[in-house]
């Protein structure tokens, strides 16, 4: 019991944070608007959960120009792969085991 | 002292209820955002049904097309068509497509709208990047075919291109179209070996295999 709750994350206890690795998961990389759009939150709200995650290092920055317009996209880091696979599996745990 | 244990029992039991609630909650979260942000899932089962529909209709017009102008059978092998069955074929044929290509655009928008979601977006682009290039080259191909005058295998070579086109874009929309795809090739590749019998494998495998898996789908994903 005491195993899976220290791999419960707590980078990951928040919907938008979850949000954003669940996206990252399945898709090579995601920018800025398209995760604003699929998770619903204002910019200000998601570049602070960006931001954490990135402290983390659970995931990547890349910031380049389209045309004039600048673009960031998030990937996923191998960090933050492995740590939100654990934290799946602790989830699933707590769950399987009340 | 006896009823504050079982006081704290209940508090204790319902926040451990409450916990789990809260990571069944996450847990449905994490599939939901990674089904729409990695497949386009606003595509209606009704579409299919409709697809399905016109594809018989357009079939039976092929049909009567064919049946009045030989004396033989509806058999490809010595199949006479002139000029102006040709045109009257490919006047059928392109109503079918655009009719249901249409009914799908219309139908899945409505779907997207419903739900909320924008239809235009990454994963509408994946899927139709993945859909189009074995159905393009198909379609080319068999257009070669058919300015060639190898008419024989038309029927046969749209039916397994158009299973791969769904095989291949399953991975980026709901699934069940995989097994549309694969019972497609499988007519396809039956149709190759009884060679004659093209619009009767064409009619099973675009009308009623369409109108099957659009019924799957309809009943698993729409009907709410």
């Amino acid at each position: 019991m005491k195993n899976i709750i220290q791999n419960i994350n707590k980078a990951f206890d928040h919907r938008i944070r979850l949000g954003i690795m669940s996206v990252l998961m399945v898709n090579e990389s995601a920018d800025f608007s398209t995760l604003k759009e699929l998770l619903g939150v204002t910019d200000g709200n998601l570049a602070s959960h960006t931001k954490a995650l990135e402290l983390e290092n659970y995931i990547a920055i890349e910031k380049q120009f389209i045309g004039k317009k600048p673009n960031t996209s998030y990937r996923a880091s191998k960090e933050g792969r492995k740590a939100f696979q654990e934290h799946i599996e602790a989830l699933e745990k707590l769950i399987q085991k009340r | 002292m006896y009823n504050s244990n079982i006081i704290i029992y209940f508090v204790i039991q319902s926040t451990l209820k409450m916990e789990n609630e809260k990571y069944l909650n996450d847990i449905s979260e994490i599939k939901n955002l990674m089904d729409k942000s990695s497949r386009f899932i606003s595509l209606s089962g009704l579409s299919g049904i409709l697809a399905g529909l016109y594809c018989l209709i357009g079939a039976g017009l092929t049909y009567k097309i064919i049946y009045f102008d030989t004396t033989t059978l509806g058999n490809y092998g010595d199949l006479i068509i002139t000029e102006t069955t040709l045109l009257q074929l490919f006047i059928i044929a392109a109503t079918v497509i655009v009719l249901s290509l249409v009914t799908a655009i219309v139908l899945s928008i409505r779907k997207a709208k419903k739900s909320n979601d924008r239809i235009w977006n990454t994963s509408t682009k994946r899927l139709l990047i993945n859909f189009m290039i074995p159905f393009l080259s198909g379609g080319i191909f068999i257009l070669f075919l058919i300015e060639k005058e190898i008419l024989g295998l038309v029927a046969p070579l749209t039916l397994i291109f158009y299973g791969l086109a769904c095989v291949n874009a399953s991975k980026y929309t709901l699934g069940d179209i995989r097994y549309l795809g694969i019972s497609m090739i499988l007519l396809g590749l039956l149709s190759t070996w009884f060679l004659g019998y093209g619009l009767l494998f064409w009619a099973l495998g675009f009308g009623v295999c369409h109108i099957l898996y659009g019924s799957i789908m309809y009943y698993k994903y729409d009907r709410k």
